[in-house]
């Protein structure tokens, strides 16, 4: 799944996110399920788009908001065309993977506290259930095994190079 | 383990205790003398097993939170081994290190749970290092303050919200060590749906959700000597009053009370009861006329601003159903503005009213724009009883010790009815006893209605009289009020009056008297509420003579243009969130005209999506893209008149395509010739655009 920009106007945007409702049956229950299509639609989960969903599925704006920021899968910032998941569950966390995330950050030039790149968007995530392969990055969809920071540092190159030559 | 048990007993600690409809073994254990520590287990609230302290070792089992474990005949269980008490030591401790630790100056000391179990547990250091991530104290709303830093996350206050009152404005964020309570999105409590009936205040075993002081801008005023302060205190104040200074909950403090205002240095000190004498006049006649005419049914008393501001967000189209009698509150304050400066000869400006009250939402309602005129308000603070003992305790006064004094007259002179506001059913009780009299125009034989007495939160009750027959529902908890609004939703509610109160149990209950931990305050304060009743000289407002005397010299007619103009009121459909809209549609233009289709859920299910569609249809059609932005809202605050649009500055009620498709065309074109004057240099302040 990548935050594309294709040519998606908001009207169409907004028409899918009513189609999800409705495709739920507008049922609080089917709360997870519609946050999901709704990220695929917008990338991420804009705050307004929450509250219509809220209003649409007659459930609590804390409660959507509580299980928006409950799991790492949802973001509420939009985010970049590049999403670097990297591991930092107990296996990858001993396989060292905190040096990479170091090296990502000082790569990218961002920190955890200012985290905003335009291109590539770094989340840390509790396990991705490929703990044989620790420490483990996932970018966009593609999974890299046995991590080290020169080769997540060249993997960022690689992404950096592509997007460069596009302009 | 093959033993079969033979009796219907639980061990614990090697002594049987029988069980007897416990639902849990908290409620067993605890039955048996031995108070287990909990933060997170309320017997009215669902089990949330979160806070580990009320841990148990059952043999064969090992250990378990007894507040989540049914007791079952013949289970042999320990409450305080050596593990247990480490391990309830041990999360105390990482509490403690998470905690903002400033006890002397918290609102909660002396009332702290994680200070009392901390010291019940022997807590005598913390081994752990503080990783207290300090964040901003939530100050915005005038009922409640919300302070992250002393939240141990048990989550009494999410689930009070939610399973209580169905309000649901504050919840679990974030996860891990960024777990958190918030309002929806992180927004400040003023902005959302929270009601501010307090009772997250009520169930907070810390000092993280208080209820907001006004103690200081009070305290001003009555070191102020230029300034002649006034005290109106509610019913259920009296009630309440004398926990803090360790009387029995319930007991009837009036005496002391009015003495202690008066040494506080109060100018005038009034019983709230009497306005509340005067809503039964007005709210009395107001019920006879619709019963008369059949319509506007059920009257839905308005006296709880927690139900109104509910009302207003999630029922606009019960609203016209709202008794439109102001509050006592507010009655009184409207009144005494208007008629203390020639009664006492005290100019207007220098007069101040402090309301005491047993309630949060009181403190939203004076600040509402419309008891506020020119700047200045109906009703300029409001204090709690929880305040009100602070500010005894402050000026050292000896409560205890105090010689009972009287309210001043008139506005001191209250009925037994007026008293009885403070329970739940109160005011069902004094509307019958007004209305009863007015259909038989014979005095009542009893003046005790005890049908609509009960601790039930949704209680009904069907009367006789004369022939004409009354169906009642007394309602506390908003969950409650939501039942029986459903029923008027659907045209199932056969109701003649609902009263609705926000706290369990009405006022008596309210977030701003004492938390008490005794399980029986409420009912206590509830007795106490009738047995004032029953010493009071009368029992039925219509007796109170200040009152017949004020409509004879003063206001006129029962319902007349005066009354209305002093103790009615209006409501309004209400937002539940500041939110803006989804913009849909949005171009570049310098002047492009502004069109906001609501989507709220009363416009969604009168076919706000279809004007939508239609709408961006059109301006799709004709390439308005520079011309026109097209959002989807949620709540223009119009709901009885839905779907709603808004072009331009033109609203649209009752809304449909073509309609709305029309009045854009119109609009812009009257923003194109708008444009036009503009540059051949109009002065007539056009403000088409924004």
């Amino acid at each position: 799944m990548q935050a594309t920009e294709t040519h998606v106007t908001p009207a169409e945007k907004f028409a899918n996110v009513c189609a999800i409702l409705e495709k739920h049956g507008r049922h609080p229950a089917k709360l997870i399920p519609i946050l999901q299509a709704v990220q695929e639609e917008y990338g991420y989960l804009p705050e307004e788009v929450l509250t219509f969903v809220a209003v649409a599925l007659d459930v609590p704006a804390a409660r959507v908001f509580g299980v928006a920021t409950f799991y790492a899968h949802f973001a509420l910032e939009p985010r970049g065309k590049y999403v670097v998941r990297l591991c930092n569950g107990t296996a990858c966390h001993v396989k060292k993977s905190i040096p990479i995330l170091d090296a990502l950050y000082r790569k990218l030039g961002i920190s955890e506290k200012k985290p905003k790149h335009e291109l590539i968007t770094i989340e840390i995530v509790a396990c991705l259930g490929a703990c044989g392969l620790a420490p483990v990055m996932v970018i966009n969809e593609d999974v890299y095994g046995q991590m080290t920071p020169d080769r997540a540092v060249k993997l960022i190159d690689e992404i950096l190079e592509k997007e460069a030559a596009l302009v | 383990m093959t033993k079969k048990p033979v009796d219907n007993n639980v061990y614990i600690n090697g002594r049987p205790v029988a069980i007897e409809g416990e639902r849990n073994l908290l409620e067993l254990i605890r039955k048996a003398g031995i108070d287990l520590p909990t933060f997170c287990y309320h017997s009215d609230l669902s089990v949330y097993g979160a806070c580990r302290l009320c841990l148990v070792d059952i043999e064969g089992r090992g250990i378990v939170g007894s507040c989540s474990t049914p007791p079952e005949a013949g289970m042999r269980i320990k409450t305080h081994t050596e593990e247990i008490r480490e391990i309830r030591k041990v999360s105390v401790e990482l509490l403690l290190a998470n905690h903002d630790n400033n006890c002397p100056t918290c609102y909660k000391s002396h009332n702290c749970q994680l200070q009392r179990i901390a010291r019940q547990l022997g807590v005598e250091h913390v081994r752990f290092k503080s990783v207290l991530d300090r964040k901003p104290v939530d100050v915005s709303s005038p009922s409640v303050t919300r302070d992250p830093n002393k939240c141990v996350l048990c989550g009494d206050c999410v689930r009070v919200c939610s399973e209580i009152q169905e309000v649901g404005a504050i919840d679990f964020a974030y996860r891990g060590h960024q777990a958190s309570v918030l309002p929806a999105f992180g927004k400040d409590l003023a902005e959302i749906e929270c009601v501010n009936c307090g009772q997250c205040t009520v169930v907070c075993p810390t000092g993280a959700l208080s209820p907001k002081s006004e103690m200081e801008e009070v305290w001003k005023d009555l070191t102020n000597p230029d300034l002649f302060v006034v005290a109106c205190v509610a019913p259920a104040v009296r009630v309440g009053l004398g926990e803090p200074f360790d009387m029995e909950p319930g007991t009837i403090t009036t005496g002391q009370m009015v003495a202690s205002l008066k040494m506080l240095g109060f100018d005038q000190v009034y019983d709230t009861s009497f306005a509340a004498d005067l809503t039964i006049f007005e709210e009395g006649n107001e019920f006879l006329q619709r019963k008369t005419k059949g319509e506007k049914l059920p009257q839905f008393t308005s006296c709880c601003p927690g139900w109104v501001k509910y009302a207003e967000q999630y029922y606009p189209e019960l609203l016209d159903k709202l008794s439109t009698c102001k509050s006592p509150q507010q009655m009184f304050g409207a009144l005494l503005k208007d008629r203390l400066p020639d009664l006492l000869g005290v100019a207007k400006e220098k007069l101040r009213i402090v309301s005491v009250m047993p309630c949060t939402a009181k403190k939203y309602e004076a600040k509402r724009p419309e008891f506020i005129h020119d700047g200045v308000a109906d009703v300029d603070h409001v204090i709690t009883t929880q305040e009100l003992a602070r500010m005894i305790k402050a000026a050292g006064i000896l409560f205890n010790d105090l010689t009972p004094e009287s309210f001043d007259m008139p506005f001191g002179f209250a009925t037994g009815a007026g008293v009885l506001f403070g329970n739940s059913g109160g005011v069902t009780e004094a509307v019958l006893r007004f209305a009863a009299e007015k259909i038989t125009g014979k005095p009542l034989q009893s003046f005790e209605f005890k049908q609509v007495r009960g601790e039930s939160g949704l209680r009904e009750a069907v009367m006789e009289i004369d022939g004409v027959q009354l169906k009642l529902a007394v309602v506390s908890g908003l969950k409650n009020a939501k039942t029986v609004a459903e029923q008027v939703r659907k045209g199932t509610c056969e109701y003649d009056i609902v009263e609705v109160m926000a706290c369990p149990q009405g006022c008596i209950g309210g977030a701003g008297q004492p938390v008490s931990r005794n399980p029986l305050a409420k009912k206590m304060r509830t007795k106490g509420i009738y047995d004032a009743d029953k010493m009071m000289p009368l029992h039925k407002s219509q007796e109170n003579i200040f009152i017949t005397e004020c409509y004879e010299k003063f206001l006129g007619d029962i319902g007349g243009h005066k009354a209305h103009h002093l103790l009615h009121t209006h409501y309004q459909s209400r937002r539940r969130l500041p939110e803006e809209g989804i913009a849909l549609f949005s171009g570049h233009g310098d002047q492009r005209l502004h069109v906001d289709v609501c989507l709220g859920t009363n416009c969604f299910l009168k076919g706000g999506q279809t004007i939508l569609n239609g709408l961006l249809k059109h301006a799709e059609e004709s390439k308005l893209e520079n011309m026109v932005d097209v959002r989807a809202s949620f709540c223009f605050e119009q709901c009885e008149e839905g779907p709603t649009v808004k072009i331009g500055e033109v609203t649209l009620n009752h809304a449909t395509v073509d309609k709305a498709v029309d009045t854009l065309k119109s609009e812009l074109e009257k923003q194109l010739s708008g444009a036009a004057t503009a540059v051949s240099g109009c002065s007539a302040g056009c403000s088409s655009g924004k």
